[in-house]
């Protein structure tokens, strides 16, 4: 990301925040119609650079915990709390860029993103991707909530997105639905297959381990990472190259395989997976084995028009 | 996509060459295209940068801001656009002729003018540039020249043109080429230029491989825009847009602004000519019959358009009233299903397309009744039947229209369907395009022998109830729409 992005980015975070979150408070007046009279600001940032993530994720348990048991009509507003989640049995510690909101007995995430809305409207990647973010959020907080025998329910579905306002930085708020985001997640969770099984299939000895100096320089030899690396067997998709560092890594290793031209392209080969033998089967250089009869038809009807076509041209 | 386009990826890939995607190109291109590539300041909504705009390769127009967090600035960086494309738009209005030589002729221009941006982000510049001028004041407080509103009225009618299937108007450079080739290469990769431009036509004694991994390196190869490399940003922008901050005197102002010239000129520079070569590729395939006539509908259009502005047209609405995005919808669909049914009749790899999906079948006429009558209401029509012999799969049912390409769209009703041992025979009443001769017109019935093909897909389309006029919209709508006139609000529109 574009370091001029950032500095924008937190510039408007910083901007939305100041004072105590004033600028906040006003919007969810205003923008959310929220009966907000005053409210207390709890600031769960890192004291100091010692500051541990497991003292902090304490620290923001017990904040908002005891939120929940104090019933005070005023509001509550956590600054960066420290949040957890289970994911298939391993707790994730997950250390969230967001600001937790209690107002009578409901809990509001509150996300604030530099893209803007213009006209009322945002791109619509940029909001799936906010609104997937949101969610994990949300179902974290529903955890901890749940695990201290409170209600979980008391986390809204919706959360809050802010962002700037069309051409300017003025900040906008606006309600954004999750339950989708939700329902989908909690499905992804449950059918994860749990990481111990999926460790039984690579060696015992293989580590991705950097072995980070005291520096917290990394000291071990690339080489041998790579080939570390290339014992578990990429899952390589187009997608990746704009979500995954390993991206071009996976991408060589996946060459000459269908996956490299995508999903679609996949399936509308037949499911055939390397490249060589889907063209193989198309011109008829290979015969189909018993499972790509059907594939392999297609392909040479597809081949033979292609080659009809271009010929007529020709 | 489709299994045709999805084995040409896989045969690029296997040739490490690309691979035509259709036989001719369904894209008009002017002869004097205008290209802009855009670049904007990250993290900011369209705060333009820089631009490289004109119509001459050779001596491209290079636009660069004189501070791009300035809202005055922005501007008068849109004046100077605006300055540079209000020329081509106006020229071109200027040379029209007549529709025809009847009494009902229209005046329509002789050529349209084209822009050619890198990519789908282009377009959205164009788009986004277009909110950001088109609802300025030119009087009172914020007043703006008049041209800035203008080219902003403009750029948002060539970005709604762009989101139209068979557009010639705005055009994104990407698209445009991966209507035609497939690379051996993802749709994600190929919206970078510099890489789909690698598979075309790698530089000089390079081959394939090595020039696509050359074109992704954005030290070699900067990013086509509108967003800038990162890196690019940290080492150079940032630290030139410091200095240009804090610049005190006029002469060290020139001075950074001269270093910041010189940077962004070298990031535009090689999209620039990659989208010039990009023209040149596509100019080269030859152009499929139908185009001629898609780009008359489009000189109408700037035609009218152009009347509009002219006659103090007011600037397009934030957003579409009720009224206005049905029709744009109904539009929306009716301009792309013309086009799929043009480009089917005009180009065989498209219809291979379409015999694939089943939506078409060829195959040889094995009898012809080419003087068959039938009754109609007053006097007996000519029906002739054809009976074809295919070897594709038949998903067509008795009774359902299909139309003839080669002539013209000749509609056909499919009167029984019957599967043989070596494939289909299928029986058809030919309905029109014979002449109103007793006899059909020479050449209008497939003869004996003759290769056919027919198609589901047709360019006829059944015209919908006329909408409401804006006045009647119905309250459940939002009533009628106020105009949009430029309102002090939006001229004070809050920038950064
Ligand atoms: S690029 Fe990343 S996400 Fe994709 S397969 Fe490799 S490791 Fe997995």
């Amino acid at each position: 990301m574009s370091s001029i992005a950032i500095a924008r980015g937190r510039g408007f975070e910083a901007k939305v925040k100041a004072d105590g979150c004033a600028e906040l408070l006003r919007l969810l007046r205003e923008h959310i119609r929220l009966p907000v009279a005053e409210v207390h600001y709890h600031d769960l940032n890192p004291t100091d650079t010692d500051d541990r993530i497991t003292s902090r994720l304490r620290r923001s348990q017990r904040a908002l915990q005891a939120a929940v048991e104090s019933d005070e009509p005023t509001g509550t507003l956590f600054d960066h709390p420290i949040l957890q989640l289970t994911v298939n049995g391993v707790q994730v510690r997950i250390e969230p860029d967001l600001i937790a909101f209690k107002l009578g007995n409901q809990f509001f995430v509150v996300e604030i993103k530099s893209f803007a809305i213009l006209d009322g409207a945002a791109d619509s990647g940029k909001v799936a991707a906010a609104a997937q973010q949101s969610a994990v959020y949300v179902l974290a907080m529903r955890e901890m909530l749940q695990t201290a025998g409170l209600d979980p329910d008391m986390v809204s579905d919706h959360v809050v997105l802010v962002c700037p306002k069309d051409f300017s930085n003025q900040p906008v708020a606006e309600l954004l639905d999750v339950r989708k985001q939700l329902a989908t997640l909690k499905r992804q969770l449950n059918r994860m297959e749990s990481v111990e099984s999926i460790l039984r299939l690579l060696p015992p000895d293989l580590t991705f381990d950097l072995r980070l100096d005291d520096a917290g320089q990394p000291t071990r030899d690339p080489q041998e990472l790579a080939t570390a690396i290339f014992q578990v067997t990429a899952r390589y998709s187009p997608e990746c190259l704009g979500a995954c560092e390993l991206g071009g890594v996976c991408r060589s290793e996946a060459r000459g395989t269908v996956a490299v031209l995508g999903r679609v392209v996949r399936e509308d080969l037949g499911g055939v997976d390397s490249i060589k033998e889907a063209v193989e089967l198309a011109t008829g250089l290979r015969e189909p084995d018993a499972g790509q009869r059907q594939a392999a038809e297609l392909l040479r009807r597809a081949y033979d028009m292609r080659e009809a076509a271009l010929g007529a041209a020709r | 996509m489709s299994a045709l386009t999805s084995l040409a990826k896989a045969l690029a890939v296997y040739s490490m060459a690309p691979q035509r995607l259709t036989v001719f190109r369904h894209l008009y291109i002017s002869s004097t295209p205008i290209v802009i590539v855009p670049l904007t300041l990250a993290g900011e909504t369209n705060a333009p940068l820089a631009a490289m705009v004109g119509s001459d390769r050779a001596r491209p127009n290079l636009i660069v801001t004189r501070q791009p967090r300035e809202r005055a600035e922005r501007l008068n960086f849109a004046g100077r656009l605006a300055s540079e494309l209000l020329f081509p738009i106006e020229t071109a209005a200027q040379r029209t002729q007549a529709t025809s030589s009847g009494p009902n002729a229209r005046v329509r221009v002789v050529d349209a003018p084209q822009i050619w941006v890198p990519n789908p982000a282009g377009v959205e510049f164009v788009r986004t540039l277009g909110r950001m001028t088109r609802l300025r004041q030119t009087e009172g407080p914020w007043a703006v020249p008049k041209k800035v509103r203008e080219l902003g009225i403009w750029l948002t009618w060539f970005a709604e043109q762009a989101e139209f299937a068979d557009t010639g108007a705005l055009i994104a450079a990407t698209r445009a080429v991966a209507a035609v080739w497939a690379t051996g290469q993802s749709d994600l990769e190929d919206g970078n230029l510099a890489a789909q431009i690698a598979w075309l036509d790698p530089p000089e004694g390079m081959d394939v491989a090595s020039a696509v991994s050359r074109a992704e390196d954005p030290q070699l190869c900067p990013p086509a825009g509108p967003a800038t490399d990162p890196t690019f940003d940290r080492l150079f922008l940032e630290p030139a847009l410091r200095d240009l901050a804090t610049a005190r005197t006029p002469a060290a102002h020139r001075a950074v602004h001269q270093r910041l010239t010189a940077m962004l000129e070298e990031q535009m520079r090689p999209t620039w000519e990659l989208v010039w070569t990009a023209i040149g590729l596509l100019a080269d395939v030859p152009e499929a019959p139908r185009v001629p006539k898609r780009w008359e509908q489009q000189r109408d259009r700037f035609t009218s358009f152009h009347r509009y502005v002219a006659d103090g047209g007011r600037p397009q609405a934030k957003r579409d009233n009720a009224g206005r995005s049905a029709h744009r919808l109904a539009e929306l669909e009716q301009r792309k299903a013309a086009f799929e049914a043009q480009r089917a009749y005009d180009d065989p790899l498209v219809i291979a397309d379409h015999r694939l999906t089943g939506e078409a079948f060829s195959g040889q006429v094995v009898k012809v009744d080419a003087t068959r009558r039938v009754p109609g209401l007053r006097r007996s029509v000519l029906r002739p039947l054809v009976l074809v012999a295919t070897g594709d799969h038949i998903h067509f049912d008795v009774g359902q229209h299909v139309y003839d390409p080669a002539r013209n769209g000749q509609q056909a009703v499919i009167e029984s369907v019957a599967e043989t041992e070596d494939g289909w025979r299928v029986a058809l009443e030919l309905q029109n395009r014979m002449g109103s001769g007793q006899t059909a017109k020479p050449g209008s019935v497939p003869a004996l022998g003759e290769d056919v093909t027919y198609t589901s897909v047709t360019e006829t389309f059944v015209r919908r109830r006329p909408w409401p006029a804006r006045e009647e919209t119905p309250w459940t709508h939002g009533g009628p729409a106020p105009d949009s006139a430029p309102a002090v609000e939006d001229a004070a529109e809050d920038w950064s």
